[in-house]
């Protein structure tokens, strides 16, 4: 991409992701639906993305050299498509139809309708082949173009993810950045409670992956990682972004039972006045 | 009996010279250059040929990433793994997210024989038919899938074909064109319509010679497109010939033969006869033992259609 930008400030960025957090929140309590802790727990890292680090230009979604961003944790819609709208992808108006009769924001990205939505997430599991799928294609042309990928965490016990982890390493693809939204919860329970992980860190590096660990909502962390890519040569990067679910609002922070409680009229106020503050 | 021959040569002889003039076109596989007879293709585009070892849900996943970035990849594996492995990525990440990949679904049917019904793809049509917005091909012969695999590199979207080892006789002149979505019609006759596609056309049509010596004039459709189907073919078939047999190298359930009773019991109510595997795992047997055992033969399929038009005297 030709465009040059120049990055906003931190405190600019803070700010981006704090009102992406309370226009999500606003949109999730009018649709009475949404996965509020996933949303918020990775707000930080599509802010960094979005206002600071991908090549991406809403005039041209389908610019071929643009870079890719493939959400494969799609329940956490709500975030993407309010980031979406603020990076100028989609108009605020839209937002206000989040998961309506007919409205184009389905409760999981379609990018038939979305612009800037690269495939269909939903089904845990799938983004990685793609993103893998994307990389070997900027490899094949030759072009320096990127895939940033973002899992969840409970998202990796899909066997899927590790056949992709595997080819990744296998065809060197240092044009690919697997983020994983370590926020420890998956819907029913703590991820370690479930079918645990860790090591993680170890899992991918024995995989064949450069392997960062950082605090995902940490704007200036993030920038400094992301800067950093591809972290060796001839190997995809995966950066562990552990993050808080439910970050930014007291009540929510780490609370499993806010996986996709929606908040009511009282709670949405509180929370507003939190993010604000 | 005429000379025989394997789709899967056809396949890859077309895609080597769809590759020569097209440099997005690329090869992906699951460690199964051989049994795609894809070794030519590799030695020709080494690097456009990608394999993904064993891994058939990252394959189809790979595929849709690579679509994304302006290729047109050509995924290649034995039909019975690509399609039941890989079901959830061919839903969600081809036909939902509308993918340009190409699905090549090798081997399907009874094909592998002796190695079983774990190996047999009986399934696929079905399974596949299912799935909104994409299309899917089964070519009858080496002609017929060679403009299939030209057809779908031409043709934006997801498309799944099946490409047959089973040798199978020429049933097309060189001059066939295959349309997607559209019967044609390979012999006419006005007293029962038999429906085929696949390795299933040629023995549709040596059952018509069968009933011809009976006195029973047999209209033979190939139904390659099986999904979007040609409903007007199957209409004027119920309408014009009163009785309609389908015949398919998979299972009689929700494929090919449900596609066209969806047809005819809402649009022309007419006497039909399923035939294919009776939804059974096959016993242990080779593919030509196995389609006698099932009577997927000649014969078969002609006492299915005399059974039709026997019915309609007596009634």
């Amino acid at each position: 991409m030709t465009t040059v930008r120049t990055r906003p400030g931190l405190g600019e960025l803070r700010s981006t992701a704090n009102a992406i957090r309370r226009r999500n929140l606003e949109i999730i309590h009018a649709a009475g639906l949404g996965h509020t802790g996933g949303d918020l727990s990775a707000a930080d890292i599509l802010t960094a993305l979005y206002f600071a680090v991908l090549e991406v230009d809403p005039a041209q979604p389908d610019a071929p050299e643009r870079d890719r961003y493939i959400q494969s944790k799609g329940h956490a819609s709500g975030v993407l498509y309010t980031t979406l709208a603020a990076a100028g992808f989609i108009p605020d108006s839209l937002l206000d139809a989040y998961m309506a009769p007919g409205s184009a924001l389905n409760g999981h990205p379609d990018r038939k309708r979305v612009p800037g939505v690269e495939t269909n997430t939903g089904p845990l599991g799938h983004g990685l082949p793609v993103a893998v799928g994307t990389a070997i294609a900027a490899k094949l042309d030759r072009s320096r173009r990127r895939t940033f990928v973002l899992c969840g965490d409970g998202e990796l016990q899909e066997g899927s993810n590790w056949e992709a982890i595997m080819a990744a390493a296998h065809h060197g693809l240092d044009n690919l950045v697997l983020i994983v939204d370590r926020n420890r919860l998956q819907q029913g329970a703590r991820t370690e409670d479930t079918n645990g992980l860790d090591p993680l860190d170890a899992k991918l590096a024995a995989f064949g992956w450069s392997v960062r660990e950082i605090d995902g909502n940490d704007i200036p962390a993030l920038l400094e990682v992301f800067d950093a890519v591809p972290f060796s040569a001839a190997r995809p990067s995966a950066v562990i972004a552990n993050t808080i679910k439910g970050r930014g609002v007291s009540f929510m922070e780490d609370r499993v039972e806010w996986h996709h409680k929606v908040p009511t009229a009282e709670e949405l106020d509180r929370a507003l006045r939190e993010l604000s503050a | 009996m005429s000379e025989r021959f394997d789709c899967r040569e056809a396949f890859q002889r077309t895609l080597v010279e769809l590759a020569a003039s097209d440099e997005r076109i690329v090869a992906v596989v699951n460690d199964s250059v051989g049994s795609s007879k894809l070794g030519g293709f590799g030695k020709a585009y080494p690097d456009r040929l990608i394999n993904l070892g064993i891994a058939e849900q990252n394959m189809v996943g790979v595929g849709a990433g690579l679509a994304n970035g302006g290729r047109i990849p050509f995924v290649s594996a034995a039909a019975p793994f690509l399609t039941g492995r890989a079901l959830e990525q061919i839903k969600a990440d081809l036909a939902y997210s509308n993918a340009n990949v190409k699905l090549c679904g090798q081997s399907p049917g009874v094909a592998y024989g002796e190695l079983g019904p774990t190996h047999h793809s009986i399934e696929d049509l079905a399974w596949l038919r299912a799935i909104a917005d994409l299309t899917v091909v089964v070519p009858a012969d080496p002609i017929e899938t060679e403009q299939v695999i030209r057809w779908a590199a031409a043709t934006p979207g997801p498309v799944f074909i099946r490409v047959s080892r089973m040798p199978v006789p020429i049933v097309h002149d060189d001059g066939y064109r295959f349309a997607a979505g559209a019967a044609a019609t390979l012999r006419e006759g006005g007293d029962v319509t038999l429906i085929a596609c696949g390795t299933m056309v040629s023995r549709a049509l040596d059952a018509a010679n069968v009933l011809s010596r009976r006195g029973i004039e047999a209209r033979v459709l190939n139904m390659a497109t099986v999904q979007p189907l040609d409903r007007a073919a199957v209409v004027a078939a119920a309408v014009e010939t009163r009785a309609v047999v389908t015949v398919e190298e998979a299972t009689v359930r929700g494929g090919l033969g449900a596609a066209v009773a969806e047809v005819v019991t809402q649009e022309r109510p007419v006497p039909m006869r399923i035939l294919g595997i009776p939804g059974v795992f096959a016993p242990t047997g080779s593919a030509e033992w196995l389609l006698e055992h099932f009577r997927l033969t000649a014969d078969g399929i002609a006492a299915a259609a005399l059974e039709l038009t026997t019915e309609r005297v007596r009634s």
